[in-house]
């Protein structure tokens, strides 16, 4: 294809992508050369790299940003979200795919409308309602209601994934004397865990990197993510960058190594609600 | 219609007939309850969090409920009124406006740009896609607190630097002229790469034979985007549009983490308006009434949205 193409046109393309990488990057590899570094060095320049490789900040900031405490709950906020999303969304986009229901047109443009309700619409009566239950503080809970917010498109498209099993699979397990909860344990499942695996990893992202509900819910260090704690070491540690920086590392380097490592996924997941093949 | 009658008529059924009719007759009512409960835990889920809640606050926006007192008595509109006499709302929504007009021209550009860009390039665009997407897949406070840090400090970031080396730059985030548009960069900076890619694979969907017959017609670059690829990935531009446009009436992280609405209501959005009614001055029912306006500027887009998805009603 690149025949029509001038070289000249061919290098610029280039710059210009070599630039965008660069503006992506920039702000990610300052956190990277500065946490290692004493804040006066930051302060100096924070351009310059590190003149020894020095991990007391990590170690720092793991205490101050309550880092043991934050991934445990972050963990169980996340697996909470994924594991009631994967477990809703798949019965019902099953349900859907098949239209075995006659209401599921209605059902469908219900969750098509959910999706479009804003957090800000019942975020404050369901805050008074934790407050009532005593659910304030309580990572389950919120983990649940994350589930709850991204279950629409998680049916969606757990709806497309079994559109595309043949209706013959399904058809031919039941003649052979299966009932509905080993057809879709043993046959139906298996067949749709690419979706599964899709579905479960957006939504993880997305609840691992909630803001708006997760610091509304969860107040008091006790019950902080890990990305609440980090928030709370802003302003306290504005004094010392190294260990804001490497706090920031330490949030930032598995989200990258699990993004890198099954981006397929994630790319997946990202386009599927956005694209119509 | 009672359940344990329709059961009784699939029990009168003959088996093998049951069997042959599945495809034929609509199934028996008593084997759909399955189904129903199939779907039931999906669907009342969504409905005690999202519907239920959000039926309180529309009722509460017509409230003088504190979020605390048992009761609460009717005062209609005034909520609304005293809302619309208050000069933060207009500077609100007027930046929520602004922000819509930035987040559907640069990210949509520049997102675009890039896509036709990877398109030309098999190779490279794995690499490159995955760089745009590393600050879309990290927290916005993550992002945040980086951008605030060591990008904008006026003491330790690259705004201080630039300045110790007699380079004149503004505080971005302390100024009232640029502090909104400060903090849109950050979430622009996080969301372009998204575009990018969900662009890069609808332009990759434009039927081969298409472009091939372009290419044997002669038709130059611009051509080929306008007459070949535009129409072909139309549908996802007006999808990310109306995303875009209803997202912008709700933005609220960025917002909050640097600046919290500030400096002087700057940079305050809808969003932080009704979050400091709610939980800083307890008027629940104006942080209520603020969220049934915010989902109204919501609800056109997502009429819109509806439509557009109307296909997959019918799928």
């Amino acid at each position: 294809m690149s025949a029509g193409r001038s070289p000249i046109q061919s290098v610029a393309g280039h710059l210009v992508l070599l630039v965008l990488a660069a503006t992506a990057l920039l702000p990610l590899t300052l956190v990277a050369v500065n946490s290692l570094k004493p804040h006066s060095e930051v302060v100096r320049n924070p351009l310059a790299l590190p003149t020894s490789l020095n991990f007391a900040n990590y170690r720092a900031a793991w205490d101050f940003g309550h880092f043991g405490t934050g991934f445990t709950n972050s963990f169980m906020l996340t697996g909470t979200a994924v594991v009631v999303v994967l477990g809703c969304a798949s019965l019902a986009g099953y349900v859907l795919a098949g239209k075995k229901i006659p209401a599921w047109p209605a059902v469908m443009l219900y969750f098509l409308i959910a999706v479009t309700v804003p957090i800000q619409l019942f975020l404050f009566p369901l805050y008074f309602a934790f407050a009532m239950l005593h659910l304030l503080g309580n990572v389950i809970a919120v983990g649940v209601v994350i589930a709850a917010i991204n279950m629409p498109l998680s049916v969606f498209l757990m709806r497309t994934f079994f559109l595309k099993v043949p209706n013959e699979l399904e058809d031919a397990a039941l003649v052979d004397g299966a009932n509905t909860y080993h057809v879709l344990r043993d046959v139906l499942l298996p067949i749709v865990s690419p979706g599964l695996l899709t579905v479960g990893v957006i939504v993880g992202l997305i609840a691992w990197n909630e803001f708006l509900i997760s610091s509304t819910f969860l107040q008091g260090e006790g019950h902080f993510t890990a990305t609440l704690g980090f928030l709370s070491m802003n302003g306290t540690f504005s004094t010392n960058q190294g260990v804001m920086m490497a706090g920031a590392m330490i949030l930032i380097a598995p989200v990258v190594v699990i993004f890198v490592s099954v981006q397929r996924y994630f790319v997946e997941g990202f386009v599927s609600g956005a694209v119509k093949g | 219609m009672s359940i344990t009658t329709e059961l009784g008529r699939t029990g009168h059924q003959p088996p093998i007939a049951a069997l042959y009719n599945r495809h034929i007759a609509p199934r028996a009512r008593g084997a759909r309850l399955k189904y129903y409960i199939l779907v039931a835990p999906a669907l009342l889920l969504s409905l005690s969090v999202v519907l239920v809640p959000a039926v309180l606050t529309a009722v509460a926006a017509f409230t003088d409920w504190n979020g605390v007192a048992a009761s609460a008595s009717w005062i209609g509109l005034d909520n609304f009124s005293s809302i619309f006499a208050d000069g933060v709302f207009w500077t609100a929504l007027a930046n929520n406006i602004r922000w819509m007009v930035l987040f559907l021209t640069i990210p949509m550009a520049i997102g675009l740009g890039a896509a036709m860009l990877l398109l030309r390039r098999p190779r490279s665009r794995t690499g490159y896609q995955l760089i745009f997407l590393i600050p879309y897949v990290l927290a916005a406070i993550t992002n945040a607190l980086v951008w605030l840090n060591i990008m904008y400090s006026p003491i330790a970031g690259l705004v201080g630097f630039l300045r110790k080396q007699g380079i004149n730059a503004p505080a971005p985030l302390a100024n009232l002229q640029t502090a909104l548009y400060a903090v849109a960069a950050v979430d622009m900076w996080h969301f372009w790469g998204f575009l990018t890619v969900v662009y890069l694979a609808s332009l990759r969907q434009t039927p081969v034979d298409h472009i091939e017959a372009a290419h044997i017609e002669g038709a130059s670059g611009m051509q080929l985007f306008r007459y070949v690829y535009f129409p072909s990935i139309r549908p996802t531009l007006q999808l990310m549009f109306v995303m875009i446009t209803i997202f912008s009436f709700l933005s609220y992280d960025y917002v909050k983490l640097l600046t919290g609405g500030g400096p002087a209501h700057s940079t305050e959005v809808l969003s932080t308006y009704a979050y400091t009614f709610a939980f800083s001055t307890f008027q629940f029912g104006k942080a209520a009434a603020v969220g049934l306006i915010m989902s109204l500027f919501g609800l056109l887009p997502a009429i819109l949205y509806t439509w557009l998805s109307r296909r997959d009603l019918q799928a």
